[in-house]
């Protein structure tokens, strides 16, 4: 793991996020805040045949947030909701390859809690 | 030699790196660093003379009580009170609102209205929110004009028989707007109004003269001005409250008691349930010192230069945006503002890995954020140890801060 913490991972997701936006024909979604510093995330996503077809977030948060969505989106596609249910923030957290202080741990946490509330059926965020 | 300059070395924290680079802290705004006078007081007070207040025989305790009641002294002189008996030590700020809101929060009746404002800290906004819902008074806020201003057309409209209190900032913790509190304390009292000043982010950094300004109560925290955490002033008009009802209860605000009643104690203890903070109280009395030498006057004017410097560095660097005032001259030691496509948490992590502490978030002011129409700012608050070189670092590290992100 690196010793900073705006990894080359984060800076890049920053910069050229790949799945930022909104999604057509989402089936499930949810948006979360940290009450902490009052940032904000939804994510939207399409279940097809109970695997995650598609997804993307959007929102207003702090760069560490939205690369940790970014990264969970990634590494999700593809998956069974259960195989999804059971991301944990050590898994981000080696993606992330970043020295991530107690104080932002929340900014990595706050996407998965959102994608499981989505997958929960929650909650629509639109 | 600079007043910043001059008194850095007093200061024995800003010594030392952060991430390999010298510190400069941007964040006395939440809390100030203590000069070494404040340190080796309360290490005096603890090594020498530690006892309880007011009620033991013995030597320690007789020394304590002493320290403990100079200390209130120096505050009365400090904020120019006019008795001792207005000076009551409270934990902070937070804790002098609530022990007013108590109080009067008991008396409020339906249909009554406090008025405080859209900039107000949480801490002077929850408290009255709770006193109104619990009473079923009504809870007005001044709003903001130019984002930046108390809208005082508003207030004079707000203003009227069933207002009871005003609550304002005498300065924005946010913006930095000094606020015309002697306007808002005299229209107050046309109506019968009480009013209180929360004066956090003034007492360190403007000479008070409370007695002339006439408000009803004025608040404060030790650990904003130099001194320790853990203690705070209230300062209430001695006419107010020898009429007001002790809201919070306990030992010392006593004279005597039966089972089912108490005769309450002379003021300013009436107020003070409790052991107060007394190695606290003695560590703001050497804070209180440590000012009184530097003289307010000058603190305000090198805080009102290091303020200019900082608007006029920010506001030169392409995508930054400045909130509240941009004269200095109506301004708190207090400057917040954005980088554009940046979040305000990573530009302040980014900072500190350059050694620049600086607040970010919404510094506990969330519905002036939102009259703002942002989640959050970065805040770069000054001091009395502050120097035009920590600006520039700030200046510079905001300036590079797209090569790193």
């Amino acid at each position: 793991m690196s010793a900073v913490q705006y990894s080359d991972v984060i800076r890049e997701r920053f910069r050229k996020p790949r799945f930022r936006g909104r999604l057509e024909g989402a089936t499930a979604a949810f948006e979360d805040v940290n009450p902490l510093c009052g940032d904000r995330i939804a994510i939207e996503c399409r279940i097809e045949a109970d695997r995650l077809a598609d997804a993307r977030h959007h929102g207003d948060c702090c760069a560490i947030c939205g690369a940790s969505a970014d990264l969970l989106i990634e590494m999700g596609l593809g998956k069974t909701t259960k195989e999804l249910g059971r991301i944990a923030t050590p898994d981000l957290l080696e993606r992330l390859e970043a020295d991530i202080r107690p104080t932002r741990l929340k900014c990595v946490t706050l996407p998965l809690t959102v994608l499981h509330g989505a997958l929960a059926g929650k909650a629509v965020a639109r | 030699m600079t007043l910043g300059e001059g008194c850095r070395a007093d200061f024995p924290i800003l010594a030392r790196s952060v991430n390999g680079r010298p510190l400069v802290y941007l964040d006395s705004g939440a809390s100030s660093q203590k000069p070494r006078q404040v340190l080796e007081a309360m290490q005096r007070f603890y090594e020498r003379s530690n006892a309880n207040v007011h009620r033991s025989i013995h030597t320690l305790g007789e020394e304590a009580t002493e320290q403990y009641e100079a200390a209130r002294d120096a505050v009365r002189a400090f904020v120019a009170a006019r008795y001792r008996q207005e000076v009551i030590f409270t934990r902070g700020t937070t804790d002098g609102i609530n022990v007013v809101a108590a109080t009067i929060g008991r008396t409020l009746q339906p249909g009554d209205e406090v008025i405080v404002s859209e900039m107000e800290h949480h801490s002077n906004l929850i408290p009255w929110q709770m006193a109104c819902r619990d009473r079923g008074a009504t809870l007005r806020a001044i709003p903001l004009v130019d984002g930046a201003y108390l809208d005082m057309e508003a207030y004079a409209r707000f203003l009227g028989p069933r207002t009871r209190i005003v609550a304002v900032a005498h300065i924005s913790n946010v913006l930095g707007t000094i606020n015309p509190v002697a306007e808002i304390v005299r229209q107050a009292r046309v109506v019968g109004a009480m009013t209180l000043l929360d004066g956090a982010q003034a007492a360190p950094h403007l000479r008070l003269d409370l007695a002339a300004l006439g408000c009803d109560f004025y608040v404060c925290s030790g650990h904003k001005m130099l001194g320790p955490t853990g203690i705070g002033v209230l300062y209430g008009r001695l006419e107010t409250l020898e009429r007001l009802e002790p809201g919070v209860g306990g030992s010392e605000m006593i004279k005597e008691v039966w089972i089912d009643h108490a005769q309450w104690n002379d003021l300013p203890w009436r107020f003070e349930p409790g052991t107060p903070p007394i190695a606290e109280a003695v560590g703001l009395h050497a804070a209180i010192e440590y000012l009184d030498k530097l003289g307010m006057d000058r603190v305000s004017a090198h805080e009102r230069d290091l303020t200019r410097r900082c608007l006029e560095a920010l506001s030169a660097i392409p995508g930054v945006t400045v909130y509240g005032p941009r004269n200095p001259e109506i301004k708190g030691a207090v400057v917040a503002f954005n980088v554009a496509g940046y979040h305000p948490h990573d530009v302040a992590a980014l900072l500190d890995q350059s050694g620049v502490a600086v607040r970010a978030g919404h510094h506990c002011a969330q519905p002036l954020a939102r009259a703002l129409g942002v989640t959050g700012t970065l805040r770069a608050s000054f001091s009395v140890y502050n120097t035009a070189a920590d600006v520039e670092r700030l200046a510079d590290a905001v300036a590079g801060l797209r090569d790193q992100l």
